[in-house]
């Protein structure tokens, strides 16, 4: 029993770990990503070719202080980024990172994930909520506004690829896609897909809820120090678990883009590594480029255009599905 | 039913978007601003009551001092009305080399305007993009007067000294270059559709409204009406050079955008044509009341000594009178009204910044629309607050 529990301890470490490594290096990847778009060099100075920097910012976030705004409810203040970070984790419990290689092989591993997603908001609510600031309240309702309906568009698309692959499975998912991705039959709804998961993760071009010119940070704007921090973590553990999700739904999770012997050679985690990294190349892409969306064309492009178009794609695939049986 | 409240958020006066000190108290329903109350007077620093205790040349570098994303246009418009005064001529040089700077400061104007515009709506690379050609400008301002942001480079009479070797060449090799610089900012944003959904259409304003509200420069050029002073009261040797004047016609941010890309391009033809068309000879006028002497001529005349000495601490006296000149800069029409009392000192200097007629207009441009809409509104009308509260 004891045994069971340490290594269900020390799986769950290993799964951690690595994460949060790769939380602290994707904002190393941001910078210089971003900074070549910009013609700038990005972090140079800590460490060689500033690979030190996220361990720098690290080290920074945890020895500032933690300020809590003299109105605020100290309590939900506080546990709001507890919330948004230990479920920015939760979801990576069922995602199969390679052949077997799982926490917890689930069935319906699909819904486990959506209904945590779900919760993100909550987080975020009642950071904009306690912290009793107008600027960070008005941050946190464009947010739950933006993630929910965003949610919306993202459950139907679920629903076209779980039909199409007969399982809420994740793994059983991957394997459906050995002879093609579903990135090429369900091509629209992969692209509508990756733009929702911007939205889910306000990541631009619709991060209003921080929208910097706008509402200077949304609903962080009162946090400082590691409060602030597991926010930031929050945010980017949850680019990197949807870049996961598009990478096992639409890009055949751990299979090589074709199956030959060379291709076989390289371990199915370097290439789900190398498609959740590209994935997270483009976020970065998109945000050098484009402006910002206004609230309401957010709500219009996610109610008026998404919904119909994959509530539609649902009807297509599940009458060419009935036909082909 | 209950009676619905407005949410009132305080916008500013230190918040990214205000551009400087802005101070707004927004009345919000939901997203909806139903009230733009502007607050002005947070970098007021007397700087017309400053003017009138200081010599006239010592006036002069207060006026870097109020825009001060364009401060060669402001000292234009300044020792313009101080000429007028004393009845001086600037030998052609000397205009052309006004001229040339006045042109340089509205593309470093413009440059900072479309791309905190940008920045405004979402679009942080042009910002990092142009700045870089920012930078050029702005060591051409350091290699004339020896300091990359209040230059106070121009004199009443023409300007402080001669260009130094090789800046003409710099200047030229520039206007070459930036052309493509443009190009990238326009295919970046120009055509994009957020970009689009974000300014089309958004902070319309008709043309009478403009002018009733007083606006000038690029933000009324956009609605349609075509009104310049470098065409309608030529200054200087603006009348010499070729140029066409930009204009849009709904009058929204995305006009206004498009003026100020447009206006840049024609500033790199105007810097041209002034590179080709200089004459050699003196860049200030020879008039001994108004210029101080030579270095050289001070080693060996006792009365240059004296006139140098006079100069730079007496000051030149102005003949009793008062004038009006203003000069299109990059915001719009910049004005100074001075009086003299035939002292060394003005008697007055009112100033006229185009920023603040934009300003007073916030509140009625940007009623109805939302949040996000204000603060790009507030980017397209190229507002600076160094001018606003003088």
């Amino acid at each position: 029993m004891l045994l069971e529990i340490t290594f269900i301890i020390l799986k769950i470490l290993l799964i951690i770990f690595p994460l949060m490594i790769f939380i602290a290096y994707l904002t190393y990847f941001e910078r210089k990503v971003i900074g070549a778009i910009q013609l700038r060099k990005g972090p140079n100075v800590v460490g060689p070719f500033g690979l030190l920097q996220p361990i720098a910012d690290g080290i920074k976030l945890l020895t500032k202080e933690t300020i809590f705004p003299q109105n605020s409810n100290k309590f939900i203040f506080a546990f709001s980024p507890i919330l948004t970070f230990a479920l920015a984790l939760l979801s990576w419990a069922v995602i199969p990172v390679d052949y077997k290689l799982v926490l917890s092989d689930i069935n319906v591993g699909i819904m486990y994930i959506f209904a945590i997603s779900s919760l993100g908001i909550y987080g975020i609510i009642m950071a904009g909520w306690s912290s009793n600031s107008r600027y960070a309240f008005l941050g946190a309702l464009r947010s739950a506004a933006q993630m929910i309906s965003y949610e919306v568009s993202i459950g139907l698309i679920i629903i076209s690829i779980l039909l199409t692959a007969g399982s809420l499975n994740l793994s059983e998912i991957v394997l459906s896609q050995q002879n093609y991705w579903y990135a090429i039959p369900h091509f629209p709804m992969f692209v509508i897909f990756f733009i929702s998961t911007l939205a889910e993760t306000n990541r631009a071009p619709f991060d209003l809820p921080e929208a910097e010119s706008e509402l200077v940070a949304g609903y962080n704007v009162e946090y400082s120090s590691m409060t602030f921090g597991l926010f930031f973590l929050g945010e980017y553990g949850n680019m990197i678990l949807m870049s996961a999700m598009t990478t096992i739904l639409f890009l055949g999770g751990w299979l090589p883009p074709f199956d030959n012997d060379f291709f076989n050679l390289i371990p199915g985690y370097i290439w789900f590594l190398l498609k959740v990294s590209f994935l997270l190349f483009v976020f970065l892409w998109v945000r050098a480029t484009l402006p910002r969306y206004r609230y309401d064309q957010l709500m219009s492009l996610g109610w008026k255009l998404f919904l119909p178009l994959s509530l539609f794609w649902i009807i297509i695939t599940s009458v060419i599905l009935f036909y082909l049986k | 039913m209950t009676k619905k409240e407005n949410y009132t958020l305080n916008f500013g006066p230190q918040h990214p978007a205000a551009h400087g000190v802005l101070r707004l108290v927004l009345e919000l329903d939901g997203e909806v601003v139903e009230r733009a109350d502007p607050h002005i007077g947070l970098l007021h620093r007397g700087t017309e009551k400053l003017i009138e205790s200081k010599t006239y040349v010592q006036a002069l570098p207060y006026f870097d001092r109020l825009d001060y994303v364009s401060p060669m246009c402001q000292e234009h418009a300044y020792a313009l009305a101080v000429e007028k005064l004393l009845n001086v001529e600037v030998p052609i040089r000397g205009q052309y080399i006004r001229v040339m700077f006045s042109e340089i400061t509205r593309i470093l104007n413009h440059i900072l305007n479309i791309t905190t515009f940008a920045l405004d709506v979402g679009a942080m690379t042009p910002f990092l993009w142009l700045f870089e050609e920012r930078e050029v400008l702005m060591e051409f301002y350091e290699r004339v007067s020896g300091s990359r942001l209040h230059s106070a480079y121009f004199r009443p009479g023409g300007v402080h000294r001669d260009l130094p070797d090789g800046l003409i060449d710099d200047i030229s090799r520039f206007c070459e270059r930036f052309p493509k610089h443009i190009d990238d900012l326009e295919r970046l944003i120009e055509e994009n559709r957020i970009f689009k959904q974000r300014s089309v259409g958004i902070g319309k304003i008709s043309q009478q409204d403009a002018l009733n509200w007083g606006f000038t420069g690029p933000c009324l050029r956009a609605t349609g009406l075509n009104w310049d002073l470098r065409k309608n009261q030529p200054y200087d040797c603006y009348e010499k050079i070729n140029f066409k004047i930009p204009t849009g016609s709904s009058g929204d941010c995305f006009e206004r955008f498009l003026v100020r890309v447009e206006e840049m391009r024609q500033s790199l033809s105007i810097i041209q044509q002034c590179v080709k068309q200089m004459p050699e000879g003196i860049c200030i006028s020879d008039d001994p009341r108004i210029v101080p002497p030579k270095r050289a001529d001070m080693k060996n005349s006792m009365e240059s000594l004296i006139n140098h000495f006079k100069l730079f601490t007496e000051g030149f006296h102005v003949p009793v009178g008062e004038t009006y000149f203003a000069v299109e800069a990059p915001k719009g029409e910049f004005g100074v009204y001075l009086i003299a009392d035939g002292s060394n000192k003005p008697y007055r200097c009112k100033i006229r910044a185009p920023g603040f007629s934009l300003l007073q207009a916030t509140e009625y441009i940007s009623k109805g629309h939302m949040l996000s809409d204000l603060v790009a509104i507030i980017g397209s009308l190229d507002i600076v607050f160094g001018e606003i509260d003088r």
